[in-house]
C-alpha cells in the first residue's frame, strides 16, 4: 500500500516489542550474567518510558483544537473492524507510562539482590511489561486475553520467585484462581461474540443499540461473566480474598509491579463500561453501575477492616490495595449512574497516586522487617533449597556495597511519607484524588441527580474519609513499633540501591502533586473522553475508512468529534486551580 | 446436535467446577481442565453449529451466502483459547508438584485439616 496513504505511527506497538525483544534476547544469556541482563532491563525500560512519554504526548493531539487524539494500529493492515487493532487514547497511555515508571524502580530494587535468587528474573520481569503494555493497549476483546494470560504466565513466575513454601502456597492458590477466571473471561467473550458477532472493542460499541431485544439479556448475561473476571483480577469484595495472600508472598520488587496488575482490571471495566454501558447505549446505559458501587463500597469496607486487622505489614499493604481498587470502582460506578466527570478525573489522580504510593511500600516493606529475620531466614531457606551456597558469586562483588548511614531515619521518613499518601493526608498527592473525588461529590450541580446527593454517594463519601483515617492508625501503629519501640534490635542493613528507588517512587508523588494542575488537566480530558465514548469509537472506525481513503479525505476528517471536545477546555483550569489550591 | 452439545458442555463444566472446589490438588487440576474443555466447546458452538460445510470460503469467491460456511473465526478463537490453557495448566502442574514437594501433601492449603 502507498506510504503517503498509510502512515501508521509505529510508536504505538513499541511498548510491546520492546520487553518482548528484551526479553527474548536474555533468555539467550546464560542466568549468571546477571549485570549483562540487568543492563538490557534497564535499557528496555528506559526505552519504555521514552515511548510512553511520547505516545502520551501524542495522545493529547496536536494544536489546541485537537482534544483527543486516539492513534490506531492496524497489525496486519486490515480494515479497522475486521482484525485485531492496538488503539491508543487518553487513558491508555497513562496507564503505559505508569507501568514504565513503575518498572524502573522496581528493577533497581530488584538488582539489590533479588534476582540472584532464582532463574530468569528479568526475562520474567520483560514479558509481565509486554502483557501488561499489550492489555493497556489492544483494541479486540480477545486479543485483550491474550495479553491478559501472557501477564499473568509472566506473573506466576515472578510470584514464585525465590521459591519457598509460602510463595508455592500462595502461587498455587493464584494460578487456580486466575485460570478459573481466564474460563469465565473466555465466556464471556464467545457470549458477546455469538450475540453481536464483532469483538473489537469500538466495533461493538457501534453495534450494540442495534442488538434484538431478545437477544440482550444474553448480552447482558455475556458482560456479567466478562465482569466477574475483570474483577477478580482487580479484587473486588466477593472475589478478592485471595489477593493478599498472594501480593504478602511475592518478593518485594514483584510486589512493587503488581500493585498496577489490580489496576489492569479496573481499567478494563472502565474501559468496557465507558464503550459498552455508556450514557450512548440507551437500553443497556448503566448495566452493572449498582454492582460496581456497592461492590466497590464492600471493598473498601472490607480493606479497611483488613488493615486494621492485620498484625504484620505486608498483609496490611495486601489489604491497601483492596481500599483502592474498592474506591476506584465505586466511582466507575457512580460516574456510570450520572456523576460528574470531574469525580472521575479525581480518581484517575487517585488511581495514580495510590498505585505509586502502594508499590513504594511493598518495597520499603521488605527493608522494614528485614531487621525481623524473617527475610533472612527465607533467603537462607531458598539457598538450601536450590542449592545456591554462593549466591555472591556472579561477579565476584556484591553491586553497590555502600549501606546508607542513618538508615532508620531514612526509612522512617520514606515511611511517614507513604502514610500520608496512602492515608490521603494533606501535603501530597493522595489527598489531591481524594480532594478531587469529594469536592465534585459534594458539589450538587456538577451531579446529574438534580442537586440531591444519593446515598450511596453518601455511603462512599463516609468510606473514603473513614478509610484513610484506618489507614493513619494502622500505619502509625506499626511505624512506631518498629522505628520508636524497638530500639533493641540491630538496625537493619540497607543498600543505597534500595532505598533509592523507594525516594524516587515517593519524589514522583511530590512531583505529581507539584504539578497538579497540569495533571488534573489531562485527567479531567481523559475523563471527558471516557464520558464520550464516540471519540473512542470514531477514531477507531472513522479512521480506518480514512486510510482506506484518499489523502484529501484525511485532511478533512480531522475535524470530525472535536466540536463537542473543543466546548470542554475552559472548564478544567478551575477545577484544577482548585484542587492545587488545596494541596498548598 | 445442540442438545447434545450442551448437554456435553454441561455436564463437563459441572463436574469440573465440583472438581474444583475439591481439596485435593490433583482434583483441582483435573477439574480446570474439564472445564476448559468445557469452554472450548462452548466458544466453537457460538460460531453456530452446521455440519458439511466447508471451512473457509471457496477460492474464486463466487458463493457468497455466509450462511453456508461455519464460522471460521471461532474455530481460531478456540485455537488459541486451548493453546493458552494448555500452558498454564501445565505450569499450573510443575506448581503442584513444588508444593507437593514443599509440603508433603496434596492438600491444596498446604496441610491437611485435622493436623
Amino acid at each position: 500500500m502507498n506510504d503517503t496513504v498509510l502512515r501508521p505511527d509505529h510508536l504505538i506497538i513499541a511498548p510491546i516489542l520492546i520487553p518482548l525483544i528484551a526479553g527474548a534476547v536474555m533468555l539467550l544469556y546464560e542466568d549468571r550474567q546477571r549485570r549483562a541482563k540487568l543492563i538490557i532491563s534497564l535499557l528496555s525500560s528506559l526505552a519504555l518510558l521514552w515511548v510512553s512519554i511520547e505516545l502520551l504526548q501524542a495522545s493529547k493531539g496536536t494544536g489546541p483544537s485537537v482534544d483527543n487524539e486516539v492513534g490506531l494500529y492496524l497489525l496486519g493492515d486490515w480494515p479497522s473492524p475486521f482484525a485485531i487493532v492496538l488503539v491508543l487514547d487518553r487513558l491508555s497511555a497513562m496507564m503505559l507510562l505508569l507501568t514504565a515508571v513503575l518498572s524502573l524502580p522496581a528493577m533497581v530494587y530488584a538488582a539489590a539482590g533479588w534476582h540472584r535468587q532464582g532463574q530468569h528474573f528479568h526475562s520474567l520481569f520483560q514479558f509481565l511489561l509486554m502483557g501488561l503494555n499489550g492489555a493497556f493497549l489492544t483494541g479486540d476483546l480477545f486479543n485483550l486475553f491474550v495479553f491478559f494470560e501472557v501477564m499473568l504466565a509472566a506473573s506466576y513466575g515472578l510470584l514464585l520467585h525465590g521459591s519457598g513454601p509460602q510463595r508455592v502456597r500462595a502461587g498455587l492458590h493464584y494460578i487456580a484462581i486466575n485460570l478459573a477466571s481466564a474460563m469465565l473471561f473466555l465466556i464471556g467473550v464467545a457470549l458477546i461474540y455469538g450475540v453481536a458477532g464483532t469483538l473489537n472493542m469500538a466495533d461493538l460499541a457501534v453495534k450494540l443499540p442495534g442488538i434484538a431485544a431478545e437477544d440482550r439479556p444474553l448480552l447482558h448475561a455475556a458482560a456479567a461473566i466478562l465482569g466477574v473476571a475483570f474483577l477478580v483480577k482487580a479484587g473486588m469484595w466477593p472475589l478478592s480474598f485471595w489477593l493478599p495472600n498472594a501480593y504478602m508472598a511475592g518478593a518485594a520488587p514483584v510486589a512493587a509491579m503488581f500493585s498496577i496488575m489490580t489496576k489492569v482490571g479496573v481499567y478494563v471495566i472502565l474501559r468496557l463500561s465507558s464503550l459498552l454501558f455508556g450514557p450512548g447505549q440507551d437500553e443497556s446505559a448503566g448495566f452493572g453501575a449498582e454492582v460496581l458501587m456497592v461492590g466497590g463500597l464492600a471493598t473498601i469496607a472490607f480493606g479497611m477492616v483488613g488493615v486494621l486487622a492485620s498484625q504484620g505489614l505486608g498483609r496490611m499493604a495486601g489489604y491497601l490495595v483492596l481500599v483502592s481498587t474498592g474506591t476506584l470502582l465505586s466511582v466507575i460506578g457512580l460516574t456510570m449512574s450520572g456523576a460528574s466527570t470531574a469525580m472521575l478525573a479525581g480518581a484517575l489522580f487517585y488511581l495514580v497516586s495510590s498505585t505509586l504510593a502502594i508499590s513504594a511500600l511493598f518495597l520499603l516493606i521488605e527493608l522494614m522487617e528485614r531487621e525481623q529475620g524473617s527475610i533472612a531466614a527465607m533467603l537462607a531457606l531458598t539457598a538450601d533449597v536450590y542449592g545456591i551456597d554462593d549466591y555472591e558469586d556472579d561477579d565476584g562483588e556484591p553491586e553497590v556495597g555502600l549501606a546508607i548511614p542513618g538508615t532508620l531515619t531514612a526509612l522512617g521518613i520514606c515511611f511517614g511519607l507513604s502514610t500520608l499518601l496512602l492515608a490521603g493526608l494533606p501535603p501530597l498527592a493522595g489527598f489531591i484524588g481524594k480532594f478531587g473525588m469529594l469536592a465534585s461529590l459534594l458539589n450538587p450541580a456538577g451531579l446529574g441527580w438534580g442537586g440531591e446527593i444519593e446515598p450511596l454517594a453518601w455511603g462512599f463519601f463516609g468510606l473514603l474519609i473513614l478509610s484513610g483515617l484506618a489507614t493513619l492508625i494502622a500505619m502509625v501503629r506499626v511505624g512506631m513499633q518498629t522505628f520508636w519501640a524497638s530500639s533493641d534490635t540491630e538496625v537493619p542493613k540497607v543498600l543505597a540501591l534500595e532505598i533509592a528507588p523507594v525516594v524516587a517512587l515517593i519524589a514522583l508523588t511530590v512531583v505529581l502533586t507539584v504539578q497538579a494542575q497540569p495533571v488534573m488537566r489531562y485527567m479531567e480530558a481523559t475523563a471527558r473522553a471516557l464520558h464520550r465514548p464516540y471519540i473512542y469509537t470514531e477514531g477507531v472506525l472513522l479512521r480506518a475508512t480514512r486510510v482506506a481513503d484518499t489523502v484529501e479525505e484525511e485532511n478533512g476528517a480531522g475535524e470530525n468529534g472535536t466540536a463537542e471536545a473543543e466546548a470542554g477546555p475552559e472548564t478544567v483550569p478551575d477545577v484544577g486551580a482548585e484542587v492545587e489550591e488545596g494541596g498548598q | 446436535m445442540e442438545l447434545v452439545l450442551s448437554i456435553a458442555i454441561g455436564i463437563l463444566v459441572g463436574s469440573g467446577t465440583w472438581l474444583i472446589l475439591r481439596p485435593r490438588t490433583f482434583q483441582v487440576i483435573v477439574g480446570l481442565c474439564l472445564v476448559s474443555y468445557g469452554v472450548n466447546l462452548f466458544i466453537f458452538s457460538m460460531g453456530r453449529l452446521l455440519v458439511g460445510g466447508a471451512p473457509v470460503l471457496s477460492k474464486d469467491g463466487t458463493i457468497i451466502d455466509p450462511a453456508a460456511f461455519p464460522d471460521p473465526l471461532p474455530q481460531a478463537l478456540v485455537l488459541t483459547a486451548i493453546v493458552i490453557s494448555f500452558a498454564t495448566t501445565a505450569l499450573f502442574l510443575v506448581v503442584l508438584m513444588a508444593a507437593r514437594g514443599f509440603t508433603g501433601t496434596d492438600h491444596v492449603d498446604g496441610k491437611e485439616r485435622d493436623q
